[in-house]
């Protein structure tokens, strides 16, 4: 309690990014050993950004994603989110998660309203944002429908609208499309590039698909596992919006597979202790 | 659907038939087994005479109290036990040790405590409920995807908003069949009590049929009882039943 405090009474930094990390790492303790998940992480990401960081599974990149949101906290390091240190998950950092984070017992509206009522946001101003995400994302029709009445991708639709009617100052995505099929999959990536393009928000996208990194980012880092690294920057200037079989992201989507490759199959270093 | 009316009716007309062809049979004597058109006259006299229309009112009236505090107290004290260690290890086991007493065992402090009334027989119900209720919610928030919780506090929700806005709603399916459970024993702890505590209701209606010798009697009020829990499974907990499979698609 006293080191929180004491964090939140620090004054604001100037960092001239939205989000900083500094050598950031994180240890889990389990039965026997201390196994470091990620380690030597520094990044920062500015804003109106689309930042993507792309890794095997088990690379750690989640972790890294969570400490952002501010859902585990770091063994090491500073994470500065506009100046400030990150104590606890807060409407600044919306996440969307891989799994429907949605709520059964409410219709897509009421889903999408959920953050503006923890809010404090009257019911006239829930109801008119929430219809505007809910047509930004298509799912006009839908507004009425129950979660099991709408298929994956619609859910993850659901979920975007709902982190994006808070009006986030980042967006925190942990491999949202990574449980839909290649079709839906591909629709929802050129979406989400229109969606960006239109709202200018900034976003922090998780996933282990290079291609999805390559149509998506502004820039890919790319990250090895035990303990998680961030082993190259790749920035990306291709035009967008991005279709996945253009011959620039295919090239792109390559180089970062031939970088994870090398090191999927390098031999960790004995003093690392595995993750997986 | 017809079908299942007809059947339902003919199931419940062959149980009285047996039972009225049991008693003509006059194996046992008529104030041991009246037969039913005997529970129904005394069911029309003592209705006619407001006595069973009175006794329903204020134990219902007692029921629905008793019920209403135990559920409100059973799910705060379930959702503690589930958010603090310490509380589970403390109140938690309290509750396991309450659930194992028979709730007619208050009845003797509960008559010191507030005398021969209805706070007694409330209390002896609310009693009777709670722990059943606390266990269930405990489950239901252990059994809870941490998705839902985790989705809140990224959203910036304190930890009352997350309760109340998200685990309490979420606790509704898991928590159908507590609610039942904490149903059945606040009407159990409810008799107990009125059989004990005499003041007019269901209970002291049995026991007058008890001292009477009258089986009628006590027949009739337990058909009646019976009706009631029918009643209200149907209404109330048929109703919550029906809502969670719409909107957790649950329905086959």
């Amino acid at each position: 309690m006293a080191l929180l405090r004491r964090q939140l009474a620090e004054e604001r930094e100037d960092t001239g990014a939205l989000l900083e990390l500094r050598d950031v790492a994180k240890e889990f303790l389990t039965r026997r050993q201390r196994t470091k998940a990620i380690d030597h992480i520094s990044m920062r990401v500015q804003n109106g950004e689309f930042v993507c960081i792309v890794g095997p599974s088990g690379c750690g990149k989640s972790t890294l994603l969570n400490i952002v949101a501010g859902l585990e906290h770091p063994s090491a390091g500073r994470v500065l989110f506009d100046g400030r240190p990150i104590v606890r998950p807060g409407a600044e950092r919306v996440v969307v998660f891989q799994e429907p984070a949605l709520y059964p017992w409410l219709n897509v509206r009421a889903n999408v309203e959920m953050g503006l009522k923890i809010a404090g946001r009257n019911g006239a101003d829930r109801k008119r944002l929430a219809e505007r995400y809910i047509e930004l994302v298509n799912l006009k029709r839908f507004s009425k429908a129950y979660m099991h009445e709408l298929s994956g991708g619609m859910r993850q639709r659901v979920q975007l609208a709902r982190a994006l009617a808070v009006e986030p100052r980042m967006l925190l995505m942990d491999e949202p499309f990574a449980a839909l099929d290649a079709q839906t999959r591909d629709v929802l990536q050129q979406e989400l590039q229109e969606i960006w393009a239109r709202t200018g928000a900034t976003v922090l996208f998780v996933t282990h698909n290079v291609r999805e990194a390559a149509i998506l980012g502004d820039r890919v880092f790319v990250m090895t596992p035990a303990p998680g690294r961030l082993k190259r920057e790749i920035g990306v200037d291709l035009p967008r919006p991005r279709s996945p079989d253009s011959h620039a992201v295919v090239d792109l989507a390559a180089r970062i597979r031939a970088e994870l490759e090398h090191d999927i199959y390098a031999v960790p270093s004995p003093e690392d202790s595995y993750a997986i | 659907m017809p079908f299942r009316v007809l059947r339902v009716v003919l199931f419940y007309l062959a149980l009285l038939g047996l039972w009225q062809v049991v008693a003509m049979l006059h194996v046992w004597p008529k104030y041991v087994l009246p037969p039913p058109n005997e529970v129904w006259d005394s069911f029309w006299t003592y209705l006619r005479s407001g006595r069973i229309t009175d006794a329903v009112e204020i134990s219902m009236r007692r029921l629905l109290i008793g019920y209403f505090i135990g559920l409100v107290a059973g799910v705060l004290i379930g959702m503690a036990m589930a958010n603090w260690k310490w509380v589970d290890e403390t109140l938690g086991s309290a509750v396991l040790g309450l659930q194992s007493l028979p709730s007619v065992t208050w009845v003797p402090l509960a008559v010191i405590w507030f005398g021969i009334n209805d706070k007694a027989i409330i209390f002896v119900v609310v009693m009777g409920s709670v722990a059943s209720i606390a266990i269930s919610a405990r489950s239901g928030m252990q059994q809870m995807p941490p998705i839902y919780k985790r989705a809140a506090l990224t959203m910036g929700a304190s930890r009352l908003q997350t309760a109340r806005y998200v685990q309490l709603p979420a606790l509704l399916p898991s928590m159908t069949q507590g609610l039942k459970l904490g149903w059945s024993f606040a009407w159990r702890s409810l008799m107990a009590a009125e059989l004990i505590v005499a003041t007019v209701s269901l209970g002291q209606l049995l026991d007058l049929g008890r001292s009477l010798n009258d089986m009628s009697l006590v027949l009739a009020v337990m058909l009646v009882i019976v009706a009631i829990g029918l009643f209200v499974d149907f209404l109330v907990f048929g109703r919550i039943e029906r809502f969670v499979q719409e909107r957790w698609g649950l329905a086959t």
